[in-house]
C-alpha cells in the first residue's frame, strides 16, 4: 500500500544559520538512505519555498487565473514528500515519525494513495 | 427446551462470543465490514437452528464455521471483493509475518487484542474510538450504542461508518503492537475503556447520575482486556480504579436519584466484593516496577473506601499519591482534586489557596468543576457571599441535572446555615491533619 507523507513546517525568514541547516540536512539524507534500504522508498522531493510558488486555476469559461503565491496562506507550508509502500497504515507513521520533517517542529500528514481498481 | 429460553440463550451466547468470533473473522479475511456480515449471519443462523436443535455443545465453535462459510459463500460470489483481499492478506503477512499464537480457552486463538488496538487507533477519532469498541468488542448493534451516548442512531451510525472507511482506506492494521511498541499504544486502549466508564459514572449530559450500562460494559471490556495482557500493570490498575469507583455506585444516589457526596455516603451500601477484588488488583497494578497513572488513581480510590469515615480517611498519603500522579500525568483535574485533598488535610483556606492557582486555566474555562469546588470550601470558611457567587457560577455551566440540583441544593442552604458547615469541616480538618 501506497502512502504520502507529506512535510509541512514553517518556513524561515531568511537562510538558515549553516549550524543549523548542516545536521538537518544529514538527518534527511540519513532517513532517506534508511527508507532505500529498507526497500518502501518510491519517491522522495524536497520544494522550492512559497516565494517560489504559483497558483492556477481555470474558470468556467476557460479563462486561466494565474496567481503568485501558494494555494494557502499558512503559517505551515508543504517543504517535500516522500512517497513510500508500506503495509499498513502503523508503518507508515513509524516511518513519519522517523523522518525529520515531523521533528523539530514540523507536521508530517500521511494520506493513502488512493488506488482504483484495475487490477 | 422453549423457545424464549432458546432465544435468551441465544443472545447471551452471542454477547460474550461475539467479540472473539468478529476478532477471529477479522484476522482470517483481513476486513471488517465482511467479519461483521458474516457473524450477522451466524447467528441469524443460530437463532433459527438453536431453538430447534439445542445450544451446540462448543457454541463458539459453531458460530465461527458457521460464519467462515458464509465468507467462502459471499467470496465465491463476489470475485471482485475476493481478490482485494487476497493483496490485503498478501500486504497483511508482510507486515506480520508469523504472528504470535494467542492461547485461546478452547482450540479456537482469542484475536481479541487486534480488534481492541484496532478500535483504539490514535488515527481515529475518539468519539469513533469508544463506538466501535462498544460495537466490536462489546457486541452492541449501532441503536445500542447511540442510546449509551445518547445521540441519534442515524448521528452514531454516520460516526461508525466513517471510522469504518478509514480504516479500510488508510488501511489501520489489525495486529498487537510489538513489545517495544507497546508502551506508545495500550495508553490508548486504557483510555477508552476509561472514558467509556466515566461516561456511565458521571453522565455528561442528562438526567439521570451515572448510566450503568456503560460502567458495566467497561468493566467488562477491561477484565477481558486484562486477561489477555496479565502482565500489564496499568491494565490491573485501572481495572482497580473502576471496581474501586463503581463499589459507591449504590450509595452515590439517595431513594430519590438526589446526588449524596462522600462525606454522607451510608459505607454499608457499598459493594464489598468489588472493593476486595478492586483492593487485590492495586497491589498487583502497584509491584513490580514503577507506578503508573492508573494504578496510582486506584490506590487513591483504595484509600477512600478503606477509610470508616471521611474524618479518618489517610487525607495526608492523598495528597502524597496526588503529587506522585501530577508528575506522571499533570492536568488541570488532578490539579484541583490535590487541592480539595489539601483542603482536607489542612483546613479549606490551604485548598483554596491552591484553586486560586488554576484561575486562569483554559482547560476549566466554561465549566462547573472550579467553581464548585471554590464554593465548597469558601461555605466552610464562612465566606457565604462568596460561595454562593461561585455557586451561582457552577450551576451556569453543569449539564448534569442530578448535580445541577444537589448544587442548586447547596446554594439554598447557604441562606440559613452556612455557619453550621463551616464549624464542622473545620473540625474534620484538624483531626484529619493530627493523624
Amino acid at each position: 500500500m501506497k502512502y504520502m507523507l507529506l512535510i509541512y513546517s514553517t518556513e524561515p525568514g531568511q537562510a538558515p544559520d549553516p549550524a543549523v541547516l548542516a545536521p538537518m540536512m544529514k538527518a534527511y539524507e540519513d532517513f532517506t538512505k534508511a527508507v532505500h534500504d529498507a526497500g518502501v522508498w518510491l519517491a522522495g522531493d524536497a520544494l522550492q519555498g512559497r516565494a517560489s510558488a504559483t497558483s492556477v486555476r481555470v474558470d468556467d469559461a476557460g479563462a486561466r487565473l494565474v496567481t503568485d503565491g501558494p494555494y494557502a496562506e499558512t503559517r505551515e507550508v508543504l517543504g517535500g514528500y516522500y512517497l513510500l509502500d508500506v503495509p499498513d497504515l502503523d508503518a507508515a507513521l513509524d516511518w513519519a515519525a522517523r523522518c525529520p520533517g515531523s521533528q523539530n517542529g514540523g507536521t508530517i500528514e500521511v494520506r493513502p494513495i488512493r488506488e482504483f481498481a484495475a487490477s | 427446551m422453549d423457545d424464549g429460553a432458546a432465544v435468551a440463550g441465544v443472545e447471551a451466547v452471542f454477547r460474550e462470543e461475539h467479540g472473539r468470533l468478529l476478532a477471529t473473522l477479522v484476522h482470517g479475511f483481513g476486513d471488517l465490514d465482511l467479519a461483521e456480515e458474516v457473524a450477522a449471519d451466524a447467528v441469524e443462523a443460530a437463532l433459527l437452528h438453536w431453538p430447534r436443535e439445542g445450544v451446540p455443545r462448543r457454541p463458539g465453535a459453531w458460530l465461527l464455521t458457521t460464519a467462515r462459510r458464509k465468507a467462502v459463500d459471499r467470496l465465491r460470489r463476489d470475485r471482485a471483493y475476493a481478490a482485494r483481499l487476497a493483496l490485503l492478506r498478501a500486504d497483511a503477512e508482510r507486515a506480520d509475518p508469523a504472528p504470535p499464537p494467542t492461547p485461546g480457552d478452547d482450540d479456537i486463538p482469542d484475536e481479541r487484542l487486534r480488534l481492541f488496538f484496532a478500535c483504539c487507533h490514535p488515527a481515529l477519532p475518539m468519539e469513533a474510538r469508544t463506538a466501535l469498541t462498544l460495537r466490536c468488542l462489546g457486541g452492541m448493534d449501532t441503536p445500542q450504542v447511540a442510546r449509551l451516548f445518547m445521540v441519534p442512531t442515524a448521528t452514531m451510525a454516520q460516526r461508525i461508518v466513517r471510522a469504518k472507511r478509514k480504516i479500510r482506506e488508510a488501511r489501520i492494521p489489525f495486529r498487537v503492537p510489538a513489545a517495544d511498541e507497546l508502551a506508545d499504544r495500550l495508553p490508548g486502549v486504557l483510555h477508552v475503556l476509561y472514558l467509556v466508564f466515566t461516561e456511565g459514572y458521571a453522565a455528561g449530559t442528562g438526567a439521570a447520575l451515572q448510566r450503568l450500562d456503560l460502567a458495566d460494559e467497561a468493566i467488562r471490556l477491561t477484565r477481558i482486556l486484562l486477561r489477555l495482557l496479565p502482565d500489564e500493570r496499568e491494565v490491573a490498575g485501572l481495572l482497580a480504579l473502576m471496581l474501586l469507583v463503581d463499589a459507591r455506585r449504590d450509595a452515590r444516589v439517595d431513594a430519590e436519584g438526589a446526588l449524596v457526596l462522600l462525606d454522607d455516603q451510608d459505607r454499608g451500601r457499598w459493594d464489598g466484593d468489588r472493593i476486595e477484588e478492586g483492593r487485590t488488583l492495586v497491589v498487583r497494578a502497584l509491584t513490580g516496577g514503577p507506578p503508573g497513572p492508573y494504578g496510582v488513581q486506584a490506590a487513591i480510590a483504595a484509600l477512600h473506601v478503606e477509610a470508616a469515615d471521611v474524618a479518618t480517611t489517610d487525607w495526608p498519603q492523598i495528597v502524597a499519591l496526588y503529587d506522585v500522579l501530577d508528575r506522571l500525568a499533570p492536568s488541570p483535574a488532578v490539579a484541583l482534586n490535590r487541592a480539595v485533598a489539601v483542603a482536607m488535610r489542612d483546613g479549606p483556606a490551604a485548598g483554596l489557596a491552591l484553586l486560586d492557582d488554576l484561575r486562569d486555566e483554559p482547560r476549566l474555562q466554561g465549566r462547573h468543576l472550579l467553581p464548585a469546588a471554590r464554593a465548597d470550601l469558601l461555605r466552610r470558611l464562612g465566606r457565604t457571599e462568596e460561595a454562593a457567587a461561585e455557586y451561582r457560577a457552577a450551576l451556569a455551566h453543569v449539564d448534569n441535572g442530578v448535580e445541577r440540583e444537589f448544587l442548586a441544593r447547596r446554594l439554598a442552604a447557604l441562606g440559613g446555615d452556612g455557619l453550621d458547615g463551616t464549624g464542622r469541616a473545620e473540625r474534620r480538618g484538624d483531626r484529619a491533619g493530627d493523624q
